[in-house]
């Protein structure tokens, strides 16, 4: 095992379901030769040619709506979007077509599809650059909704994601790609709607997504200092999410906060804590505390991008507050 | 009323029998003509778009594929899904809601699918189906399997994004695909002589740089040629085609729409002079294919064939509950 960066696992992950199964292939703006604007999926185009590299015009809805079309008759497309902001261009067929399909046929569709895209902020590209729009999809009946917090997650769950029959709306994270991990040799999965433990703990658990499980981490150990004892839980899988794995956490520790970079009106932060209310509330201590993006665009100015996310001392303030310490 | 386009005698295709056409476009009729009375009378609910006065194009343009060829439909969809092989009682059922339907009583008259006779689907969104016909192009090509795809929409699906993008990557990939415009002349209320500023929308396709087609689609011998030579363009490699057939919407955009939005004269115009069926039968007793016991002969047996089905769909149970969460995703994954 050796560390390798997060857009690595994912390019790995690419490569090994594209040799493993003759019907996956790639999708998107500028992917090839130049390898997606993140650098994903570069040296896939000269691996694998421009038939399962496909380059395409800026035009996100036939993107979408061409991987919808070819899942359906028999290929295993992954689609690239750019930056996860211009998902809003693709969503009739995100929405309307791909999640409905199946259920709307009454079963007889398959729609195996993958559609990667990059979200989050800190790197200054200010609003229509950085959302973290994941809640939107998740309320969509019919998608499934990854979010991956490290390389070894990234790749076990994208090889996942190409091999699941539904579509899946893959959520990378542009400031996790340089960071590394390590990651198990070999082929091997992580299956779908199964959260992961990142740190053990007995005080309090944080339920953190992408990039938000590294603040948290950093956040604990500042914690583990002062006495507090934090465990960090990442659902990896929005949908499916496994709830029994939070709900196991709260109940040791009675104490709930629920992190995410995504603005917090109406975020999937407000639904992890609505089941943790529902079905924990006997073991709760405090009410879940939420910690999340503020409500409003992402702005340009560093001072101003700094305020709009969570970050590392926000998570770690949060926490004691719930604590009362 | 717009004026169509003469179209020549073409010759008919040797594979093709021109009495099955009328046959098809018959049962379009007919079947259209019972949803409208059951929905009238409320035995079916929800709403229904009927695609009386374009017969003549599903039926003309499904005759020149191959049976494993796609097609994509739209809201107005029953017509493509005859034409393409689909059953009437499991048309009917589906547009009962009832559970022995093609979706199991879960889409309903705009969602009605049967991917195995290659319907992939009509659709509820206007434009929806553009980009899934190009991807089930992509498919067909990379897999190599001789397939290709006609997609089915209309004169107001030719203004939203997803007709220029598909259109546009298509070409760029050179897809066998077939986009095949229904001018109907209206979108909801909106007539396509105001919302598109140009004559055809067939001359859309000199902006994707491939060939763009107008057609008679009151004629089902016009529309079958033009879609056989898109047909064989597509398939020897070469790419896309723009087909235009200028058609009508008989009735409203929904049945039961009062259609305060244009004159009556108009619909009754159309109604009375390019009748497509009637031109069709017409054309067959000139040309000695047909008399006129025989053509009644086929009104009454398709006539007895949508009864049974109209029986099969009232008496089909409804779907049971455990049905609400069916389906939603499919288990099976590609695990080796």
């Amino acid at each position: 095992m050796s560390p390798i960066p997060y857009s690595q696992a994912i390019r790995d992950a690419l490569r090994e379901e594209m040799k493993r199964d003759p019907c996956v292939f790639l999708l998107g703006e500028d992917i090839g030769k130049h390898g997606g604007a993140f650098g994903v999926t570069r040296g896939l185009f000269d691996e694998f040619g421009p038939e399962r590299g496909i380059e395409t015009p800026i035009s996100e809805a036939v993107i979408a709506g061409a991987a919808v079309g070819a899942a359906i008759a028999g290929c295993r497309p992954v689609a690239e979007i750019m930056y996860m902001d211009f998902v809003t261009l693709a969503m009739d067929q995100i929405v309307n077509q791909a999640a409905k399909m199946r259920y709307m046929f009454g079963g007889k569709a398959k729609v195996p599809l993958v559609i990667r895209m990059p979200s989050g902020a800190g790197r200054g590209n200010a609003a229509q650059h950085m959302q973290s729009l994941e809640a939107w999809f998740c309320h969509v009946p019919g998608l499934k909704v990854v979010m991956p917090s490290t390389p070894a997650d990234a790749k076990g769950l994208l090889k996942s994601a190409i091999r699941d029959d539904n579509p899946v709306i893959f959520i990378e994270h542009k400031l996790l790609y340089a960071v590394k991990g390590d990651v198990p040799e070999g082929d091997y999965t992580i299956p779908l709607g199964k959260a992961d433990v990142k740190r053990a703990g007995q005080d309090v658990t944080i339920v953190a997504t992408s990039r938000m499980v590294q603040f948290a981490l950093e956040a604990s150990d500042r914690l583990a200092s002062e006495g507090i004892s934090a465990e960090v839980v990442d659902p990896r899988t929005l949908v499916p999410l496994d709830l029994e794995t939070i709900l196991a956490s709260v109940r040791r520790t009675h104490v709930a906060v629920v992190v995410h970079e995504a603005p917090r009106r109406g975020g999937y932060g407000a639904e992890i804590a609505a089941e943790i209310q529902e079905q924990a509330f006997d073991w709760l201590d405090a009410p879940v505390a939420r910690i999340c993006g503020e409500d409003v665009p992402i702005p340009f100015s560093k001072a101003l991008e700094s305020l709009a996310i969570p970050d590392t001392d926000r998570i770690a303030a949060g926490v004691r507050h719930v604590l009362g310490r | 009323m717009p004026k169509s386009p003469r179209s020549g005698r073409s010759t008919p295709h040797p594979d093709f029998d021109p009495l099955a056409l009328y046959r098809t476009m018959v049962t379009i009729r007919l079947f259209e003509e019972k949803v409208g009375e059951l929905f009238t009378a409320a035995r079916i609910h929800g709403a229904v778009h009927l695609y009386l006065g374009q017969e003549a194009v599903a039926t003309g343009a499904c005759a020149a594929l191959e049976a494993e060829d796609y097609i994509t439909s739209t809201h107005r969809g029953h017509g493509h899904c005859i034409a393409k092989g689909g059953r009437l009682d499991s048309m009917l059922a589906e547009i009962f809601g009832k559970a022995t339907g093609y979706c199991k009583g879960k889409g309903g008259s705009m969602h009605i699918a049967d991917l195995d006779s290659g319907i992939l689907g009509a659709n509820g969104i206007v434009g929806g189906g553009i980009p899934i016909a190009t991807g089930a192009a992509l498919a067909c090509k990379l897999q190599r399997n001789g397939r290709i795809v006609l997609c089915f929409f209309s004169d107001g699906a030719s203004n939203e994004g997803s007709f220029h993008e598909s259109l546009n990557l298509a070409s760029v990939l050179t897809l066998p695909v077939i986009f095949l415009c229904e001018n109907n002349q209206w979108a909801v209320s909106t007539p396509a002589s105001w919302s598109i500023p140009i004559e055809n929308v067939a001359d859309r396709s000199a902006g994707y740089g491939m060939p763009g087609v107008v057609v008679d689609g009151c004629d089902p011998l016009a529309v079958h040629q033009a879609v056989q030579d898109a047909a064989a363009r597509a398939r020897s490699g070469q790419g896309p085609t723009l087909i235009e057939a200028k058609t009508y919407r008989w009735e409203g955009h929904y049945k039961g729409d009062p259609q305060t939005y244009r004159s009556r004269q108009e619909v009754e115009e159309w109604r009375r002079e390019r009748d497509p069926i009637v031109l069709f039968q017409h054309r067959l007793e000139t040309d000695g294919l047909m008399d006129e016991p025989r053509a009644r002969r086929i009104h009454e047996e398709v006539q007895r064939a949508i009864e049974v089905a109209v029986a099969y769909a009232e008496a089909s149970p409804e779907p049971g509950p455990e049905l609400l969460y069916a389906d939603l995703f499919a288990e099976e994954g590609s695990e080796p």
